[in-house]
Formats: structure tokens, C-alpha cells, sequence
């Protein structure tokens, strides 16, 4: 067993893992952060998405003990402290970019980091970006419309066809 | 998964003494280990983690102007650092996988683990790179050794990977629909001495060079130099996505993209 202390959501916290331990599962039974979705388990779906060090990553394929010392931002972390939606929750609502809602904190965690790279993506960016966030409802042109509007962007055009 | 010890060491001098237990298994970005561990295809006694050791990561260029990116550097950063030194590696690393892969796959992951369809491989023989581990160097040409094995001796580990820069290059894939995996890769570069040519995602051998292309492309660097050339079939790679005789296809139209491509 390894002793890791991180920083999740601005809060310092500390816990007992296994070498095997995951992020995801350190996040979701050791934190009871259960917004983190566990979707594939196999890093292909991005359920799991969370920023490490301002990074994305694929928590169900990272170990706990990879993030000692690290800032991790989880779906959690995103809303202000009162309850009041960041930006770009508040597009995926307003744009309907969620359905059965199983993907959209990953989806919200990749847009997060793509805009914080890029603040104003193309819809081809945005859609090449999302590669590796799988959503089996098939949202995608409503979430690339809230990513857009999120970014301050005209959204209206996306997918008219 | 099956419980391992982990460790994380600082330096590369503590990895080495951590994987001189046996049954020790070196962890770079994990984005293949990990699942292959979760599969319990792959089941070390002990897991070294590279992740915390600072000298090998990040991208220099050395006095002899060759791209210098350590072995724990994940690809997102090699695509942002090599954008102005070497566009056709940035580009490269840019398109593996998805962007929260490209933030924990390492180079010196990939080209350990040598998966006969990933990208890295073509970029360092296309490049005719140089491998440098803990204990030597090792020239592309001598590092690949057929699918899933290198050069690399138990417990060797990569801290850096030198690339010559050409004076024209790129790297052409076509996508395995489902994995996004090259399905077929070809990385081509021309130096003042010649072209060089290597394919990934192809051959049951592994990456490997097209040489028969090489010649014909370092006497005239256009796509039709190849026109007359055919790629045989024969110990290429057939699975339900795409049979021998289409990879082997795959191979010469991917060559004549990059080519047409190259800057």
C-alpha cells in the first residue's frame, strides 16, 4: 500500500492505495467524487476525463499513485462554489449537449481543456478534439454547439444541414 | 489487474537499481500497459514508474541540430515543442491516438513497446534517429527488431531519442476505423544524401523500410517517381480490416500522399 496526497478541486487530500489503485477509482470509492464516470474502462470512451496538472487524462487509465503531488481538477471542481454552472455546463444546457448525461462530464472536462488551449476552435477543432469522448446517445452536433457558444462563438450554423 | 508493487524513482540512476528485481516492468505513460494489465495479458511483480523522473523529459535541440526529445516526453508536448524544428514529427505526435492520450503516452513508451501499427516507430526510422538508453546509443536501423521487440535489454530504458532534421518530410496514415490505430503509416524523409522511407501498420515484420521506393525517390522526389514500383503482399498483415494485397496498396498510395505532402 502507497500513501498519495494530492490536490483534488483546490483541496488538499490524502488516502491509502494500492499500486493498482486508478485515478478513476481513488476519485469515484476513496473521495466519493462519483461524477467521474467510468464508461469503457479501456481509455477509449473519456467518461473518466479529468485534468491532471491542467491536463486531460484518462483517470481509469492513470494510477493514483501517478498523481502524488499533483493538481487535479475533477467535473466537481467545474461549478462555483454556490452552484452556479461554469460557462461551459451552462452551453450544454442551453444547447441540449446531453441526453442521458452518462458522458457529458468528460465531454465538459475535454472542452474545458480544449478552450483553455484554444479559446475560440473551429467546429473541425472541436469535433478532433472530442476523438476520444464517446457518446452512445450521438449528441455530438448539440455538444459541438455548446462548445462553440461556450467559446463566444456563433453556434447556430453548426450542423444546419 | 493484478497487484504489483509500485515505484516511483527520481532519477534514471534509481530506476535502473528498481528494475533489477525480477519480474520488474518499466511504466511510461501507461495508455498501452495499463490496459494490457487490466486484461491480465501483462502481469509484473513490479511496476517502475518513469513519470517522476524530470532529466528525461522535454525537447532540445543539440549542437549538431538534431531534435532531441527525452524519453518521458508525452506526445503533446513533442507536437507543441517540434512545431518549428521538425513539423512533420510535431504533426505526427499530434495525431496519436486522442488528446488525453497524448498527454500521458511517452515516446520512449511507444518505442519500447514497438506495436506494429503505432506512428513513432516510422518517425525514428524514417528519420534514421538515434535511440539513446540508460547504458548506450542505438541507431534506428538496428533498434527495431519485428513486432513487439527491440533492441532493448531487460531493465534498459530510453532517455532520449535524437532526430536528425530532413530537409523535407511527412507522415501519411490511414485510420483503422474502430481503434483510429494506423491501419497502414508511412513517414518519409529527404536528406542531402537521400530518402528514407519506413512503414508502419503493414508488415507481420514490423516497421520497416521500403527501400526499392528509397532509391527511386532520392534520384527524383515527386510521387511518380514510384509509379512503376509494386509492393508485394507477401508477409504483409491481413485481419478483418484490411487483407495483405490492401495494405500492400495502402503502402505505395500513403508514400505518394507524403511525398506530395512533404515540406
Amino acid at each position: 500500500m502507497t500513501q498519495v496526497t494530492m490536490t483534488v478541486n483546490g483541496k488538499s487530500v490524502s488516502g491509502t492505495v494500492e499500486g493498482r489503485t486508478l485515478l478513476s477509482e481513488f476519485l469515484r470509492e476513496g473521495l466519493r467524487l462519483t461524477g467521474t464516470h467510468v464508461g469503457c474502462d479501456t481509455s477509449q470512451c473519456g467518461a473518466c476525463v479529468v485534468h491532471v496538472n491542467g491536463n486531460a487524462v484518462k483517470s481509469c487509465t492513470m494510477l493514483a499513485a501517478e498523481a502524488e503531488g499533483a493538481e487535479v481538477r475533477t467535473i466537481e471542481g467545474m461549478a462555483d462554489a454556490d452552484g452556479t454552472l461554469s460557462t461551459i455546463q451552462q452551453a450544454f444546457q442551453d444547447h441540449h449537449g446531453l441526453q442521458c448525461g452518462f458522458c457529458t462530464p468528460g465531454m465538459v472536462m475535454s472542452a474545458a481543456a480544449l478552450l483553455s488551449e484554444n479559446p475560440k476552435p473551429t467546429e473541425a477543432e472541436i469535433r478532433a478534439y472530442l476523438e476520444g469522448n464517446i457518446c452512445r446517445c450521438t449528441g455530438y452536433h448539440n455538444i459541438v454547439k455548446a462548445i462553440m457558444a461556450a467559446s463566444g462563438q456563433e453556434a447556430s450554423a453548426v450542423a444546419a444541414e | 489487474m493484478y497487484e504489483f508493487e509500485f515505484k516511483r524513482p527520481g532519477s534514471v540512476a534509481e530506476a535502473v537499481a528498481a528494475l533489477g528485481s525480477e519480474e520488474a516492468q518499466i511504466l511510461g505513460g501507461g495508455q498501452t500497459l495499463l490496459p494490457t494489465m487490466k486484461q491480465r495479458l501483462a502481469a509484473p511483480a513490479v511496476l517502475v514508474s518513469l513519470g517522476g523522473i524530470g532529466e528525461i523529459k522535454g525537447v532540445c535541440t543539440d549542437d549538431a541540430g538534431r531534435v532531441c526529445v527525452g524519453g518521458g516526453t508525452p506526445h503533446a508536448v513533442v507536437a507543441v515543442e517540434t512545431a518549428d524544428s521538425y513539423p512533420a514529427l510535431s504533426h505526427l505526435a499530434g495525431h496519436i491516438g486522442d488528446p488525453a492520450v497524448r498527454n500521458r503516452g511517452t515516446i520512449g513508451g511507444s518505442l519500447a513497446n514497438n506495436d506494429p501499427a503505432a506512428c513513432y516507430p516510422a518517425a525514428v526510422l524514417g528519420s534514421g534517429a538515434t535511440v539513446v538508453t540508460n547504458n548506450r546509443e542505438i541507431a534506428a536501423d538496428d533498434f527495431f527488431d519485428g513486432m513487439f521487440t527491440t533492441a532493448l535489454e531487460d531493465g534498459e530504458i530510453i532517455t532520449e531519442v535524437k532526430f536528425p532534421v530532413p530537409q523535407a518530410a511527412n507522415y501519411q496514415k490511414f485510420l483503422q476505423p474502430a481503434s483510429r490505430f494506423a491501419l497502414t503509416g508511412v513517414f518519409v524523409a529527404k536528406f542531402a544524401d537521400g530518402v528514407r522511407v519506413a512503414v508502419t501498420g503493414a508488415s507481420e515484420e514490423g516497421v520497416h523500410r521500403w527501400t526499392a521506393a528509397e532509391e527511386a525517390l532520392s534520384a527524383n522526389f515527386s510521387p511518380d517517381a514510384i509509379d512503376g514500383l509494386s509492393v508485394s503482399a507477401d508477409g504483409m498483415i491481413s485481419d478483418m480490416h484490411g487483407s495483405a494485397a490492401y495494405r500492400a496498396n495502402l503502402v505505395k498510395v500513403l508514400t505518394k500522399r507524403a511525398v506530395a505532402a512533404a515540406s
